[in-house]
């Protein structure tokens, strides 16, 4: 008993402690052996999921839980006191969950998948980096912390695209990577610089608290769209989505699979600073700010999904699928956004109640995306592997020698494309529903981008999977069994989610979006005196 | 008037990194314009944290209680300027790599959008 | 436990039991199949009777019929070529033309929410 209570009091900490110490462990154990690295990633990305789950378990029944770095008074001699807080509420630990689970499925993949390359110490340690940095930026209270954790994981994450430096078109896309990234994460501290010097505060909760006492001024109008833009560039909402196909496309396949749970942590900060920080004031007089996320999800999803069909490259066209994806999230959640955030008296959640189907939508949209998607780079780098080839005009005929990850690709493609009995069709199946109600078009352009969803994933089956034989691919096996695992562990997921999702829906998804709509939940401590 | 000017820097030095960004085709040029464009959110900082007729915040012997400027934002640009460093030396050794393998630094070499 | 995983899925104006989905499916997927043995079951294999019929001409080698990615789905982008190509000129692969798409979006938020 003693030890599992002390072990919870202060698993916010170790959750962030454990994964850093691992990295800078890392290339000192592989001094000693190559082997012995590898278990040794693998057991610490272990330990971090089970950290993980204990705290998913306690936030999930009892409410929001803090960790303080710092004094536990909240003044003292009448002046607030300077600390960094770290508060898991269902939300973070809904994005923590989906972030652990693809980093530990990147770092099994990465045994085999990155076994004959040189420099596999600093891989190993960058990737424990960008663990660091993604369950940072999920798990924490402050504003300013937040801004270091997405410097940390843009940092790893643009070393980590440009992994193999021999190739010109990884280092290029690196770079793209690394000046978008700084940009953003600029303008997010200038809007942390503006709501520090209006109230003396970079904790979340306390700003909030100031801001339902002070009103909507035009400096907090100024911040909110400098981090609305700067987040929306990090989450790759188009027209600002260009370097997500760049990145995603030319970075080995495990690190693809991590960059996807980087981008939905940057958009979990959209979400976190749209309805908790600005979520009592934030209502314009004549038209709510939930359509600018609803205009920016529509052209994103077009955009992809007409940028997707004409490509040739494998993982790049995988990537353009990730962007029209992410443009669902978006829509979803701008709908909710539209009625929480109306200055219209009479139009609240109770009078509109899709409002609230909207957003869990989308939040259950984010784990059955980053579990599709994740699964496609997956297969995408499985077929590098066996060919070493990434263009869709050469492959072919590949499904004669590797029956098992055909198998797999055909479960990714019918996810991602919302066919039942798989998940993305739960997930779908609210958005469609719930934004049909605000407005018939939004319904319609969101159908038709799964319907050519499904047209270019075919069409990716049918070049790479399906067709004659060719003779130079006459030698080629399957992959590995650690490979094969790690896609069975996720592809078990999805079915899993698919068949039973109204479990998921109840007990994860569902606390995160009432956490999300309802911010007193979180300031609940600054009554409590913590 | 004269306590708004370092506010009209941290605007010329913002404008001068993006112009640096959009305009100029040379990758060193842009990276130099990133360095210029944290330097303005830098100064951003620092100056939200100045009183007038503020000393350094440093508590000494002595028994007169001057007016000290706030620490906090110092301690959050020193942060910043920490990040900014590492950033920079990510940016220029990738821009080495991408020399060594294009031979120019023209930033429309980057293209590759074989499409 | 049990009951915790047959509940039905709601959404706010319909529901969704995927179980009831793949029962209906089995049932059906047994139709099909008990149909598809009603069928003709004795035949020569590697005559012309297994040979796909092509009005009487010659059927070519698998690897000259096949279609390549990149000419797949012609008709619908010759009929699209209009956004097809403006989009292949809006991504143009260069760092500045990122910047510039951040800097409209800010612009354009800014005036959205300032003037409303």
């Amino acid at each position: 008993m003693n030890i599992v209570d002390m072990l919870l009091t202060h698993a916010p900490a170790l959750t962030i402690a454990i994964p850093l110490l691992g990295a800078f462990l890392t290339p000192l154990i592989s001094r000693v052996s190559e082997k012995g690295r590898n278990i040794f990633a693998i057991i610490t990305v272990g330990i971090t999921a089970l950290f993980v789950f204990l705290m998913a378990s306690e936030v999930l029944s009892n409410g929001p839980m803090t960790y303080v770095f710092g004094s536990t008074a909240a003044t003292v001699q009448q002046s607030t006191v300077i600390r960094i807080l770290f508060e898991v509420d269902a939300l973070s630990i809904f994005m923590a969950i989906i972030g652990i689970i693809l980093s530990f499925v990147a770092v099994v993949y990465s045994y085999a998948f990155m076994e004959k390359n040189t420099g596999l110490d600093k891989y190993y340690t960058l990737l424990l980096l960008m663990t660091t940095g993604m369950l940072g930026m999920m798990l924490t209270g402050d504003m300013f912390n937040f801004f270091v954790f997405l410097e940390i994981t843009s940092i790893a994450s643009a070393a980590l695209v440009a992994f193999w430096t021999n190739k010109a078109k990884a280092v290029e896309a690196g770079f793209k990577y690394i000046v978008i990234s700084t940009i953003g994460a600029l303008f997010v501290l200038f809007a942390i610089a503006l709501l520090y010097g209006q109230y003396d505060a970079l904790n979340m909760a306390k700003i909030a608290q100031s801001l339902g006492i002070s009103g909507f001024t035009f400096i907090d109008k100024i911040a909110l769209v400098l981090l609305i833009a700067a987040l929306a560039m990090k989450g790759g909402l188009a027209p600002m989505h260009m370097w997500l196909p760049d990145a995603y496309g030319r970075a080995p396949a495990s690190i693809s699979l991590l960059l996807v749970g980087a981008t939905q942590a940057s958009l979990y900060g959209l979400f976190r600073i749209v309805f908790t920080v600005y979520g009592d004031v934030i209502s314009l007089p004549s038209i709510s700010i939930g359509w600018i996320l609803v205009l920016l999800g529509l052209i994103t999803m077009l955009i992809g999904v007409i940028m997707a069909i004409i490509q040739t490259d494998f993982k790049r066209l995988i990537g353009y699928g990730a962007v029209a994806e992410l443009g669902y999230m978006a829509l979803a959640v701008g709908t909710g956004l539209t009625i929480v955030a109306n200055a219209d008296p009479n139009i609240t959640l109770e009078t509109a109640p899709f409002a609230m189907k909207a957003i869990t939508g989308g939040l259950f949209h984010v784990i059955n995306d980053a579990l599709d998607i994740g699964l496609l780079f997956l297969v995408a780098g499985a077929v590098y592997y066996a060919t070493k080839e990434t263009s869709l005009n050469k492959l072919g005929g590949l499904a004669r020698n590797m029956k098992y990850t055909t198998i797999f690709f055909i479960i990714g493609l019918l996810a991602v494309s919302g066919l039942p009995p798989f998940n993305g069709f739960a997930s779908k199946l609210l958005i469609y529903e719930s934004t049909y109600q605000l407005n018939p078009i939004l319904s319609i352009v969101a159908i038709l981008s799964s319907i050519l969803l499904l047209a270019i994933f075919v069409k990716v089956l049918h070049s790479v999977f399906l067709g004659p034989a060719l003779p130079k691919y006459e030698t080629v096996r399957e992959v590995p069994k650690s490979m094969l695992l790690a896609m069975a562990v996720i592809a078990g997921i999805i079915i899993v989610f698919g068949l039973f999702p109204q479990v998921i829906v109840t007990n994860l998804v569902e606390p995160a979006a009432n956490a999300l709509v309802n911010n007193s939940g979180y300031l609940q401590w600054l009554t409590g005196g913590f | 008037m004269i306590a708004n000017i370092p506010y009209l820097a941290v605007a010329g030095l913002i404008i001068i990194g993006l112009y640096t960004l959009l305009f100029k085709k040379n990758l060193i040029k842009m990276v130099i314009g990133i360095t210029i464009l944290e330097s303005g959110v830098n100064l951003f900082l620092i100056t939200l944290g100045y009183r007038m007729g503020s000393v350094a915040p440093i508590f000494t012997g002595n028994a007169d209680n001057p007016v000290m400027s706030y620490p906090v934002p110092q301690a959050l640009t020193l942060t910043s300027i920490v990040i900014g460093v590492a950033v920079l030396a990510l940016m220029l050794t990738l821009v080495i790599h991408i020399y060594r393998h294009h031979g120019s630094l023209h930033v429309s070499k980057l293209g590759g959008d074989d499409q | 436990m049990i009951e915790m995983m047959l509940e039905t899925f709601e959404t706010g104006t319909g529901y969704w039991h995927p179980l009831v989905w793949l029962v209906a499916f089995v049932i059906i997927f047994l139709i099909v199949y008990i149909i598809r043995g009603f069928g003709e079951k004795k035949y020569k294999k590697g005559t012309g009777q297994t040979q796909a019929f092509l009005s009487g001409n010659k059927e070519y080698d698998k690897q000259l019929m096949h279609v390549q990615s990149s000419n797949l789905y012609w008709g619908w982008t010759e009929a699209l070529k209009w956004i097809i190509d403006v989009l292949k000129k809006m991504h143009t692969g260069n760092v500045s033309d990122y910047v510039l798409w951040f800097v409209v979006v800010l612009g354009v938020l800014l005036l959205f929410v300032g003037l409303m």
